[in-house]
């Protein structure tokens, strides 16, 4: 056969058209997912609300105006209300958007970082190391959540850098379990072997081959972790653990006013909703990533 | 043998399993020489792959052990190499294609940025300059369009053109002394087979380096191997160049597996093909004695006791049997 000849059947093969790029295709899909783009919208609304708070909130979340204390919402121009030092309730708010999203991306990052490697290091090698790093990982997961984050803040103290590494160190075992079963499920792939035929190291497989293929799970689980770290952060600040006020952050704000749930419903009432709204924006946009995240799930 | 590439004595690999020792590969000899292309042919889990991921050490171990033997390559002893100068072998002067070309590349990069990798890794070549050469090997295995379709992930691509991506990340050395093919054209439906081999050949002559090709279909191996050795139950059987081995069968299972083809000359007008009676057997419970014996139609008592030693017949033509079909060319 000679070359002409072999390059026309080639070309008779099918050749399928050149597709977008990855990240063109991605927010393609991601703008078909309906529930998906609106956990988006949800996060891009707090997200710019928390990084021009100083331009978004009408008032200083600080000042206290004591005569306009647990003003109902929409009257003498408190858009929702006030609390009981007749702080303004939006403004709070917004700037209580700010800290959770820290805390969120923050202590999610904490525990990416160190559950990440240990589930990697656990699901590529197996065998010992596998063994001594899920045990570990098994006793953290015997402690009740709330309780294990409860112990590090107490151990570290009450402050909010504090409540994120504690969220962090707690949220860690979910990542390290989750990655570690997508890698031992890649590990086993043709494509790692074929790798390795090729002189690429323990390291590079590890970070470079299996990590992308392997990760598409975490990303979602870290997604809807960052719901769940606004949540927990919320929690401790409820409970005198996280945030100290002042701070405007949501759960603190909730403990502080709980005794008015009965007369000035918003003040507990609002806050509550924001907290709804942001872990709610991150679970549906997490979902929605599981989908698109993974090139084998698209045709 | 002077020009040697790669020698293997006596090389035996098991896989201890719960359920107990199994013996994949027992007592082998095999040679490559510069240049040639050896066939390695036998049916599902007769050795073959296993022959050829002990050569790259790519035998999971544990749960596999290499019991003994010695590979060498080019000189050295495989066996006994630091893994970091393995892995700088890998690649380089010994690299793999596999069998399924649909899962054997990284379905999260760009054939170009995979073959690239493989440049960054063993020349330490920049991203730009890998990127062109990635480009030029697709260009070499007739891929149409390289400069776009190295921009192609996996998925985009068709199996025949996957599994030229896999050749080209084969290449991708300065100068491949062995490639590996592991049943290169299974997965492929028969069109695409053709081209692939032709390819390989193509290439072979091209770069100047040895091919050694893991396969159960007779017909590959008479289109595209100089010699060829037959392994069944983890030994080898039969080892001849390719012209005396069709014309000139020895052992019974070679001249089995001849008859099982439509075009041997047994069968020319026969209404069914012949097959061998039985199935391979437990590599479990495999005893001291020749493993085709119970399958075979010229078993003899001895068969049952120990494994025959090899025989020559002619200078090249190397087979193992207690009672070889005689040298005349019949086969049945």
């Amino acid at each position: 056969m000679s070359d002409n000849m072999t390059k026309e059947i080639i070309e008779e093969e099918i050749t399928p058209p050149a597709e977008p790029g990855f990240w063109k295709e991605s927010w393609y899909q991601l703008t078909r997912n309906r529930a998906a783009m609106a956990g988006l919208i949800i996060i891009s609304v707090f997200t710019l609300m928390a990084i021009f708070a100083p331009l978004a909130a009408p008032e200083d979340p600080l000042e206290q105006t004591i005569p306009a204390r647990l003003t109902a919402p929409f009257t003498d121009g408190y858009i929702l209300g006030t609390d009981d030092l007749g702080r303004d309730l939006l403004s709070r708010i917004i700037y209580g958007g700010r800290i959770s999203l820290i805390i969120g991306v923050v202590s999610v990052s904490i525990s990416l970082a160190l559950g990440g490697v240990l589930g990697l290091v656990a699901g590529y090698f197996g065998g010992w190391v596998d063994r001594v790093i899920m045990r570990v990982i098994d006793i953290m997961l015997a402690f009740p959540y709330i309780l294990l984050t409860i112990v590090i803040v107490a151990i570290l103290g009450p402050s909010l850098m504090n409540a994120m590494v504690a969220i962090g160190i707690s949220q860690m075992p979910r990542y390290a379990r989750v990655l570690r079963a997508s890698v031992m499920g890649e590990r086993e792939q043709d494509y790692v072997l074929a790798e390795r035929s090729l002189g690429t190291n323990n390291f590079e497989l590890m970070f470079h081959t299996i990590l992308p293929n392997a990760l598409a799970p975490t990303m979602v689980q870290a997604t809807l972790g960052v719901g769940e770290a606004i949540l927990s952060s919320a929690g401790l600040s409820f409970l005198g653990l996280g945030a100290q006020p002042p701070t405007p952050e949501w759960g603190l704000m909730i403990a502080s006013s709980k005794q008015f749930i009965t007369s000035a419903w918003w003040v507990v009432t609002l806050p509550g909703i924001a907290i709804l709204l942001a872990v709610l924006g991150f679970n549906l946009l997490g979902d929605g990533l599981r989908d698109i995240l993974d090139p084998r799930l698209r045709d | 043998m002077t020009d040697e590439l790669l020698g293997i004595d006596n090389l035996s690999v098991s896989f201890h399993t719960r359920r107990g020792v199994v013996k994949a590969v027992r007592n082998l000899n095999l040679n490559i020489r510069e240049g040639e292309t050896l066939a390695l042919v036998g049916e599902s889990g007769c050795g073959k792959s296993v022959t050829a991921h002990a050569i790259t050490r790519l035998v999971p171990m544990p749960p596999g052990v290499i019991e003994s033997g010695i590979i060498r390559f080019r000189g050295t002893d495989l066996l006994s190499l630091p893994e970091k100068d393995m892995r700088s072998l890998r690649g380089s002067k010994i690299s793999m294609i596999f069998q399924e070309p649909m899962t054997s590349l990284n379905p999260v990069f760009t054939i170009g940025a995979q073959i690239a990798e493989v440049f960054i890794t063993h020349e330490k070549l920049g991203k730009k300059e890998a990127f062109t050469r990635a480009v030029e090997l697709l260009d070499l295995v007739k891929i149409p369009d390289p400069a776009k379709r190295a921009k192609s992930y996996p998925h985009q691509l068709s199996g025949g053109m996957r599994q030229r991506a896999m050749i080209a990340m084969a290449l991708a050395s300065p100068e491949p002394g062995l490639m590996i093919a592991d049943e290169p054209t299974t997965a492929l439906d028969v069109t695409i087979q053709a081209q692939i081999l032709q390819l390989l050949s193509e290439l072979k002559e091209r770069v100047g380096m040895a091919l050694l090709l893991i396969t159960h279909d007779m017909g590959v191996v008479a289109e595209t191997a100089d010699r060829v050795a037959v392994m069944y139950a983890g030994r080898k059987v039969e080892d001849a160049p390719v012209e005396e081995l069709f014309a000139n069968p020895r052992h019974p299972y070679t001249a089995g597996l001849l008859g099982c083809q439509c075009s041997a000359p047994s069968n020319q007008n026969a209404a069914r093909l012949t097959s061998i009676n039985g199935s391979v057997p437990d590599l479990l419970t495999l005893g001291e004695g020749c493993p085709f014996a119970n399958r075979c139609d010229n078993v003899k008592s001895e068969c049952m006791e120990s494994f025959p030693d090899s025989s020559m017949a002619g200078e090249e033509h190397e087979f193992s049997c207690h009672n070889p079909i005689s040298g005349s060319g019949a086969s049945s």
